[in-house]
């Protein structure tokens, strides 16, 4: 199997993915964002179809989508009930969006079904470079900042009246976010990349107890996920996205068992 | 005489609606456990947020002796966002207050500063469970703890004991009482339950709508207190 470059490729570009989502999903559920993510995910649709129409790379349209609207919705502020009306109002506008784009564009429908479904043999080793270019920006940036967005999530409250500078860390973050997104999407689809960024690390908070042991779990969950899904995918031909989902949810639920059990 | 690290002088506060603080003086010394008492609404929570510098003053002064950075404050807020779910262990917790520019793991001599505040609030031997699942006694202790962490000069427990029972309620001021006695440490109890602030505290600061009362603690007598709230 591996003796296939696209297969190289898809294995090379999950393990990023699974390694992106698992770090940033940690702090996705801390600071309960699913549900923006979900959205973020959707507008990244829109943006992948604006680069189709453009006749760029979807990845860069997906870019400058993703990270535009991160920054419009930090600045929307903290009233969270406001919030989270004009969230479903973006991601309305998206999807939308996401249709005229890909009709204007006239482009085949596999094109649309590989942004929102995902895929694993369209991706080439000059993505798998770029992808590992964001990542690695990701990374950096985590790593730089990791102490302060540590306690910003667990502890907005804390942060806030120790006067740390949440206003911009959220702001980062959200950034971040949007590169996840958007590099996340090029095997899972736009549709189910809140599946690597959510599951994995909610499930790790029921078997970890502090922030780098839940980021070790949520990783090894998304690795396990991308991997077996890939090849679970080469062997039976079915989508890949499928496989990961159904093994992420199947992780989610087992966690929530043994809580249960344990309780 | 011992020196002082807040002056307030002739401070007011004004929201847009309301007038909340007017005129205040008050000279905080170092050492002293000061209660800040009054009814709800009569701006305790405005004047921490000033002494935070989350709000600027409408006019008068708060200046920090010698100078705000020579006054690290540690703050214990009323709520905290800690469901049952909460997964962080109560060590994990408390070192979160060591948020700078370092390696994502705690450094040996941090953690070994971690442990011992851990040992001074008495949480070393439940360190490992998830503070969602601790009790509201030691919930305090834990944000009691992640305040103290970074050895503050002035601390702020801002109604941290509102919603604790009787027992948990002076098992958590025992703790503050000791530290203040022998660490020197400032400490402003804003509370709305008098009989505690009296046995703690060495001061009061006694906040009314339009005016205030500050004084010994042992000044602080019922019938103060009905006089204050009905005038």
């Amino acid at each position: 199997m591996l003796s296939y470059p696209f297969m190289q490729n898809a294995y090379m570009a999950g393990t990023l993915i699974a390694i992106i989502s698992g770090i940033m999903g940690v702090f996705v559920i801390a600071r309960n964002m699913s549900f923006l993510t979900h959205t973020l995910s959707e507008i990244g649709f829109a943006g992948a179809a604006f680069g189709i129409f453009m006749g760029w790379q979807p990845l860069n349209g997906m870019l400058l989508f993703t990270t535009i609207s991160s920054i419009g919705v930090g600045e929307l502020g903290a009233k969270s009930s406001r919030r989270e009306n004009s969230i479903t109002a973006i991601s309305a506008l998206a999807i939308g969006l996401g249709i005229l784009f890909l009709s204007l564009a006239d482009s085949n429908a596999s094109y649309a079904t590989g942004i929102l479904f995902g895929s694993v043999i369209g991706i080439s080793r000059a993505n798998v470079v770029q992808m590992m270019i964001l990542s690695i920006s990701v990374l950096v940036v985590v790593l730089v900042v990791y102490r302060y967005l540590k306690f910003d999530s667990f502890d907005p409250i804390g942060a806030q009246v120790r006067g740390l500078w949440t206003r911009t860390l959220s702001v980062i973050f959200l950034v971040l976010l949007a590169f996840s997104v958007s590099v996340a999407a090029q095997i899972v689809g736009s549709l189910l990349i809140f599946i690597l960024l959510t599951l994995p690390a909610a499930a790790a908070k029921y078997f970890a107890h502090t922030v780098g042991m839940m980021i070790s779990v949520a990783v090894g969950f998304s690795l396990v996920g991308v991997w077996l899904g890939l090849y679970l995918s080469y062997v039976t031909n079915w989508p890949v996205s499928f496989f990961i989902a159904a093994i992420e949810v199947i992780f989610y639920f087992s966690a929530l068992v043994y809580q249960r059990i344990r309780a | 005489m011992t020196e002082s690290i807040l002056q307030l002088n002739h401070l007011s506060f004004a929201f847009p609606d309301k007038r909340v603080l007017t005129d205040l003086n008050y000279d905080l010394k170092r050492g002293d456990f000061l209660s800040i008492v009054g009814e709800n609404g009569v701006g305790k929570t405005t004047l921490m947020r000033l002494i935070l510098q989350e709000l600027k003053p409408t006019s008068g002064t708060l200046a920090f002796l010698p100078n705000r950075q020579a006054v690290p404050v540690g703050y214990v807020p009323q709520f905290r966002n800690v469901d049952t779910e909460y997964p962080l262990s109560i060590q994990d917790f408390v070192g979160l207050n060591f948020a700078k520019v370092g390696l994502p793991w705690l450094s040996g001599k941090e953690r070994q500063r971690v442990n011992q505040i851990l040992t001074e609030t008495k949480l070393f031997d439940i360190r490992r469970r998830p503070l969602g699942q601790a009790s509201g006694g030691e919930k305090q202790k834990a944000y009691l703890a992640q305040a103290l962490l970074d050895e503050p000069s002035l601390l702020i427990l801002d109604e941290s004991t509102a919603s604790l029972d009787p027992v948990a309620k002076t098992e958590l001021l025992d703790l503050v009482k000791q530290i203040n006695e022998q660490q020197q440490l400032t400490v402003i109890f804003v509370t709305h339950d008098i009989p505690l602030a009296r046995h703690y505290a060495d001061h009061y600061l006694f906040l009314s709508p339009g005016h205030y009362e500050a004084g010994n603690i042992s000044e602080l007598t019922n019938e103060k207190v009905g006089e204050m709230n009905n005038a």
